[in-house]
């Protein structure tokens, strides 16, 4: 087992060192050119050629790769360009609304998908499944920014019970802390929440048609025991994929949530260093969120080892 | 907090406030602090006004510093930290004493040491400091508080060159101001009349400046960039919202107080709301312009150049890219605006009348033989792509040939910079805008600067014209200068550096219970109270 985990975390060594070069090649093998951006509106070419100089942007691609791989070996992911800030900070700085919104949305959508894809499931072919279901669909033909507009028309501007937009940090003001995230969540949720609830009730049908359920119910065990007990927990490995998967999504896909509400998380991070060309902070954030996507993979492959006894690696 | 106390988070906040209240109830409570919350046009990444000429850095820039003059409502150079200033009778000496009371935000006094290397560096970066250096002789201290200029010939904008309210000459503490020109500056002390909390600034989402408690305002009475400059508030906010819809939202909600840019279309919803008001702080306003690339044919030809002028309609221009008739001039043939004291109609008969046909034939007398014509077309940037689609349509129907390329802004920005082949890495045509007094000089108009490869992207060359501009900028008799605008104009509407395509206003808008915003061209968070 240790020496799976072991055999796991090396391997993203190979990984991030992949990623890295492909991000540096296809960034700097276009044209885009960070000094006219930084330079401003009314900069004159001498004044964008300068800039260029002395950010070291005219120096060739390999001696600029170089010196970035032997910052990267030194743990040093570089400063972005325009803030002079270290990239690793930037991060750091960001992480909290990125994660709180992220483990927000996946509790949210956790508590209401699996209840209601095992019921699904249950009452399958009835006018129960049948509206779960269509609300699924209902649920993924929404546009994320369509859902986000409608809460704060609604719940922001109408009932003036939440917040537009922002975000306060939990240490800060717990209760503004939650106020700020109930519309994200939901926004955000509705998809993941459509997309857990029919994984769930597909999984949960297949193992209700096994051998096994239909003896647990010849021997005259109670509905729920054999929903919970039976059913749900040997689905439990195919949901946990998709929650784990889910949650690295989150992290790596709530641009338009933080957009939207205006959340200053790794998203709005990473839209802004890629519309400003911030080289050092688009290779950052993406290494970083490999990174934990490898992570996020690993800690999956464990926890089947819990949920299933047959899994050992 | 804005929301009412029925709100989710106000219910959780009233039980702890009831909570709390009888524990607090011996202890007088302080006065409120007032915050003025404001969505600015731009995230405020680089701190060093000098080195950039991005408009979010001038303005962080304004609120911090102070500068030795200011513009008036009359764009007269008026002074500022300066206390009196005299001028030779040869008009070659220029003397300044400073206010007395000036602080930097450390404590520490502001003198002549620190103006004369703010000056230097700056004028190093700035075009119009530059300009002003190349006429300079000698800049030395008297004193503590006085120093003199000295010039090697008259110049008649040395005030407006010291007073021009954006590209200002910021005054900075001397150790700050010595830093090299090609670098920015790691300390952030100025002597205006708010102080930058550096500990609170989060790149990407908020800005704070806290009132200078120091900072002694001018006796008299404030006009635009002139006179007092009063703190009327204790905090200014710039929250970064880079989506409108939420900015909108926020607005109309309560959660900020001032929508540094909102967009043209959304001026009616604006309006129709009584909890809102929506101010226009730009007399002057502003100027689109359409960008022919000099290096190339067939824009290397005046008469190409001559030819976009007859393809442009301003009013369509102006229908697509506002919209709302009230904020547009219908034409305006000024190339240094309608409203300022240097506009003059003299050669924009072309640009007055639109005619396919004129153009057809100008086009065919430049070369042109139906080679693609390259547009940058920026489709996040709603104006400038609302000017690009009415360009396109324009050229065809004149019959060029022409090859779109959509791209983002910061693409757009790479890309115009770029001096490489149209076909390859370059371009024929952009669009792009500015505006206010800036625009309205010949000097500090930067993209009418037309100085070959020292010209803004598009390399703008024609040296007979900067002769005409640097003879006016020598000028100090206003009948001649008068005279000289107009010859420069005849001239440009000749070799045409740009295509001015209209001229128009981007409001403010603010929370009904905000008094005082100024009309100063650029937004300035002085003066405002919030009642």
């Amino acid at each position: 087992m240790w020496a799976y985990v072991i055999r796991r975390v090396l391997a993203i060594i190979p990984v991030m060192a992949t990623v890295a070069v492909v991000v540096f090649l296809i960034l700097h093998l276009n044209p885009d050119d960070p000094a006219a951006i930084i330079a401003g509106d009314d900069a004159s070419t001498a004044h964008i050629e300068n800039i260029r100089r002395q950010l070291g942007l005219d120096r060739p691609v390999y001696v600029q790769f170089f010196d970035w791989v032997l910052r990267l070996i030194g743990g040093d992911l570089g400063a972005s360009i325009f803030l002079d800030r270290p990239v690793l900070q930037l991060i750091l700085e960001r992480v909290e609304p990125t994660l709180a919104l992220a483990i927000s949305t996946t509790i949210f959508s956790v508590c209401l998908a699996l209840p209601l894809g095992v019921l699904a499931a249950w009452k399958a072919g009835t006018w129960i499944d049948q509206t779960i279901m269509a609300l699924a669909v209902l649920a993924f033909s929404f546009p994320v920014f369509l859902i986000g507009y409608g809460l704060v028309q609604g719940l922001a501007l109408e009932l003036d019970l939440l917040p537009v937009q922002g975000f306060v940090s939990l240490s800060e003001d717990p209760v503004e802390f939650l106020a700020h995230l109930v519309m994200p969540t939901i926004a955000l949720g509705l998809v993941y929440t459509a997309l857990l609830a029919r994984m769930t009730r597909s999984t949960v049908l297949e193992i209700l048609n096994e051998d096994y359920i239909r003896t647990a119910r010849a021997k005259g065990l109670a509905n729920g025991r054999v929903l919970i007990i039976h059913a749900l927990k040997n689905a439990a490995v195919p949901i946990v994929t998709t929650i784990g998967v889910g949650i690295a999504l989150l992290i790596g896909g709530v641009v338009v949530t933080e957009s939207v509400f205006a959340i200053p998380g790794i998203g709005r991070l990473t839209i802004d260093a890629v519309l400003h060309r911030d080289y050092p902070v688009i290779q950052g954030v993406i290494l970083t969120v490999s990174g934990f996507y490898v992570l996020i993979n690993l800690v999956i492959d464990l926890t089947y080892t819990v949920l299933d006894p047959r899994i050992r690696y | 907090m804005i929301r009412k106390q029925f709100g989710l988070a106000g219910l959780a906040r009233s039980a702890l406030v009831a909570a709390g209240v009888l524990a607090a109830a011996a202890t007088a409570p302080a006065a409120a602090e007032t915050t003025l919350k404001v969505v600015v046009h731009a995230d405020l990444k680089i701190l060093d006004p000098v080195w950039t000429t991005a408009f979010i850095s001038n303005r962080h820039g304004l609120l911090i510093y102070d500068t030795l003059f200011g513009l008036n409502s009359k764009l007269e150079p008026k002074p500022q930290m300066v206390d009196t200033y005299t001028v030779s009778d040869d008009k070659l000496v220029y003397t300044f004493t400073l206010r007395p009371g000036l602080k930097f935000h450390d404590g520490k006094p502001v003198t002549s040491a620190d103006v004369i290397a703010s000056w230097q560096r700056w004028g190093k970066r700035d075009p119009m400091g530059q300009r002003l250096g190349s006429f300079t002789s000698s800049l030395e201290a008297v004193d503590d508080k006085t120093f003199r200029l000295t010039l090697k010939e008259r110049y008649g904008l040395v005030l407006d060159t010291l007073g021009k309210s954006t590209g200002n000459l910021f005054i900075m503490p001397e150790r700050v101001a010595k830093t090299d020109h090609m670098q920015q500056i790691k300390e952030y002390v100025g002597s205006g009349p708010f102080i930058f909390e550096q500990s609170e600034w989060r790149p990407g989402n908020k800005v704070v400046y806290r009132k200078n408690p120091d900072y002694v305002p001018r006796s008299d009475a404030t006009d635009a960039m002139a006179g007092a400059k009063i703190a009327k508030v204790d905090r200014v906010e710039w929250l970064y919202i880079p989506d409108h819809n939420t900015s909108l939202s926020a607005l109309q909600s309560g959660e900020i107080d001032y929508f540094e840019a909102p967009p043209l279309d959304f001026i009616p919803i604006l309006e129709r709301n009584r909890r809102i008001k929506v101010i226009d702080i730009e007399p002057l306003g502003r100027q689109g312009i359409l960008r022919p690339n000099f290096l190339y044919p067939p824009f290397n030809h005046p008469k190409a150049r001559q030819a976009l002028l007859y393809m442009v309609k301003q009013e369509d221009y102006m229908r697509a890219v506002v919209g709302n008739p009230k904020l547009y001039k219908k034409f305006c043939g000024a190339i240094f605006l309608c409203g300022s004291s240097n506009e003059t109609a003299i050669g924009s008969e072309p640009l007055a009348t639109q005619d396919f046909e004129k153009a057809k034939q100008l086009m065919k007398e430049a070369g042109y033989n139906g080679e693609k014509i390259v547009v940058l077309q920026p489709t996040d940037r709603a104006q400038y792509n609302a000017m690009t689609m009415v360009t396109i349509q324009n050229l065809r129907k004149a019959g060029l040939n022409v090859d779109v390329q959509a791209m983002d802004w910061g693409t757009v920005l790479s890309r115009r910079a770029n001096k490489g082949n149209p076909y390859e890495s370059g371009y024929h045509l952009f669009h792009t805008t500015h505006g206010g007094p800036n625009t309205a000089n010949p000097v500090s108009n930067t993209w009418f600067n037309s100085r070959c490869e020292r010209a803004n992207p598009g390399w703008a060359c024609d040296m007979e014209l900067d002769k005409l501009v640097e003879d006016w900028s020598r000028e100090t008799d206003p009948a001649k200068q008068k005279a000289l605008i107009d010859k420069i104009q005849a001239r440009a509407y000749e070799t045409v550096p740009y295509v001015p395509i209209g001229q128009y206003t981007q409001p403010v808008a603010v929370r009904s219970n905000i008094e005082g915003v100024l009309v100063t061209n650029v937004p300035v968070y002085w003066n405002i109270e919030k009642k």
